[in-house]
């Protein structure tokens, strides 16, 4: 008896709808946002993340509409990301209900944006989004949706992330984000055994076996994955019973 | 119709607990305000936070909302959430030690680190996510709960009340510790009953009925 893992469905939103691409590129029509969060919900979800994978100024609009609608029915935590960069990005998405705000991109460019985010707002709802991919022996983290190396080391951006004050890890492996291979799970437990707050596994789930994988052997803490439940291929109710069948306390 | 007052003190956002108190009773007046008469005036009173204790009692003391508290703990049915629980204790010992509001007798602590469970693997902090909340008492705040229901929890310091009696619920990680208190008209909950689905909900409406009397 104790806390149980998370499963957290992820809405990749583009203007207003749901999408999913592989490897962040070939995008798939996957419905009405408020719609599906409304089945997640019903089916049992842990959290509901949304990120905005555009983030132009018209579609930030449309996202702070599509939580708003969400939270004033849905009573889980919500988490938005995608083109978070001020604090008044922050203060907007957290007034339109979201709990928690990730972020990716202006945390590379500006560190100091966690520190600020974190003192104003507290810990408890920054996330820091960490894009990993491969090179050589180690993890880089990469910009720009996967497509722009920073030459900075995974583990240690991590640890500098939690000592600005995020409260969480949003970790995506872009080797394998869309693969459905699974998650990486050496990058996933490297992170997780590096720093002290929680993290959540991210990038390639193709079947109910890889969340379960992320959670015991990649030592995560919650689970994220996005096509495996927006194409009803398995429901989140299905994922909890199975997990629970490999031992890992979820919530029922 | 009765009111509820959501304390207002600039500490974190206030959306969700004004929808969820909204949603689970529709008929309820929900005001998120910072006014001193507002909140006395009003039926039930929610106080809520998030962030530090430091900046959370510098706004109580600054805004003189620390003594509306003090008031409403000793006349009306009295909601604390999380740091909002912990703000009703004695102390905490975040930001170097922090004496709090001191209606309920006791100490905030921090979960000490490395936290290990039993098999000796290594527990994150804060302890986040979904846990069992395991009922210590009967009361109308737990009217229509199951025993052991999980709700919401995001916090790296948790109350240790002096009086045992007044311990509403446990939780454990991987220790039992105190995750509802009550006294008298008080109820104060670490957890986000906003945050945690039907069983959240239902607590809210509990507490929407309470006549703040076991």
């Amino acid at each position: 008896m104790g806390l149980a893992k998370r499963i957290i469905p992820c809405l990749d939103v583009d203007n207003g709808r749901v999408v999913k691409g592989v490897k962040f590129v070939d995008i798939r029509d996957a419905g009405d946002p408020v719609e599906i969060a409304r089945r997640y919900d019903r089916e049992g979800a842990d959290e509901i993340t949304f990120l905005d994978i555009t983030a132009t100024h018209h579609n930030r609009d449309t996202i702070a509409h599509v939580v708003e609608l969400v939270a004033s029915e849905v009573f889980i935590p919500l988490t938005v990301g995608g083109g978070i960069r001020t604090l008044e990005d922050i203060r907007r998405m957290l007034n339109a209900g979201a709990d928690k705000v990730a972020i990716n991109s202006a945390a590379v460019f500006n560190p100091d944006f966690v520190r600020e985010a974190s003192e104003r707002f507290g810990s408890q709802c920054i996330v820091v989004a960490i894009d990993a991919k491969k090179v050589g022996d180690s993890w880089e983290i990469f910009t720009h949706g996967g497509r722009k190396s920073t030459g900075i080391n995974a583990i240690a951006w991590a640890e500098k992330m939690v000592s600005y004050g995020a409260g969480e890890i949003l970790l995506t492996s872009m080797d394998r984000d869309g693969t459905r291979e699974g998650f990486d799970l050496s990058l996933t437990r490297a992170i997780s055994e590096a720093v002290s707050v929680p993290i959540i596994a991210s990038g390639g789930v193709g079947c109910l076996d890889h969340l379960a994988d992320g959670i015991i052997e990649g030592k995560a803490d919650a689970v994220l994955a996005a096509s495996i439940f927006h194409f009803a291929e398995y429901t989140i109710q299905q994922a909890k019973e199975h997990l629970a069948t490999r031992g890992i306390e979820v919530r029922l | 119709m009765s009111s509820v007052a959501v304390i207002d003190y600039g500490m974190g956002n206030l959306h969700s607990i004004a929808k969820a108190l909204q949603h689970a009773e529709p008929d309820e007046k929900v005001l998120v305000t910072s006014d001193a008469d507002t909140i006395l005036h009003a039926d039930r009173v929610v106080f809520p936070g998030v962030g530090a204790i430091r900046d959370c009692m510098q706004a109580l003391n600054e805004s003189g909302l620390a003594g509306v508290i003090q008031d409403v703990a000793k006349t009306k049915p009295l909601l604390g959430i999380c740091l909002g629980m912990q703000a009703l204790l004695s102390d905490s010992e975040e930001n170097g030690g922090t004496p709090c509001l001191n209606i309920i007798p006791g100490h905030v602590r921090r979960f000490s680190e490395p936290l290990q469970d039993a098999d000796g693997k290594l527990l994150k902090i804060p302890h986040m996510g979904w846990n069992q909340v395991h009922q210590s008492q009967a009361h109308p705040l737990w009217e229509s709960i199951s025993q052991d229901s999980r709700f919401y929890f995001v916090h790296s310091y948790y109350a240790q009340p002096c009086d045992a009696s007044g311990v509403a619920a446990t939780s454990q990680y991987p220790k039992p510790f105190a995750c509802a208190l009550l006294q008298n008209n008080v109820f104060a909950v670490q957890f986000h009953p906003e945050k945690s689905h039907t069983a959240g909900l239902q607590l809210l409406k509990n507490f929407l009925h309470w006549d703040g009397h076991l």
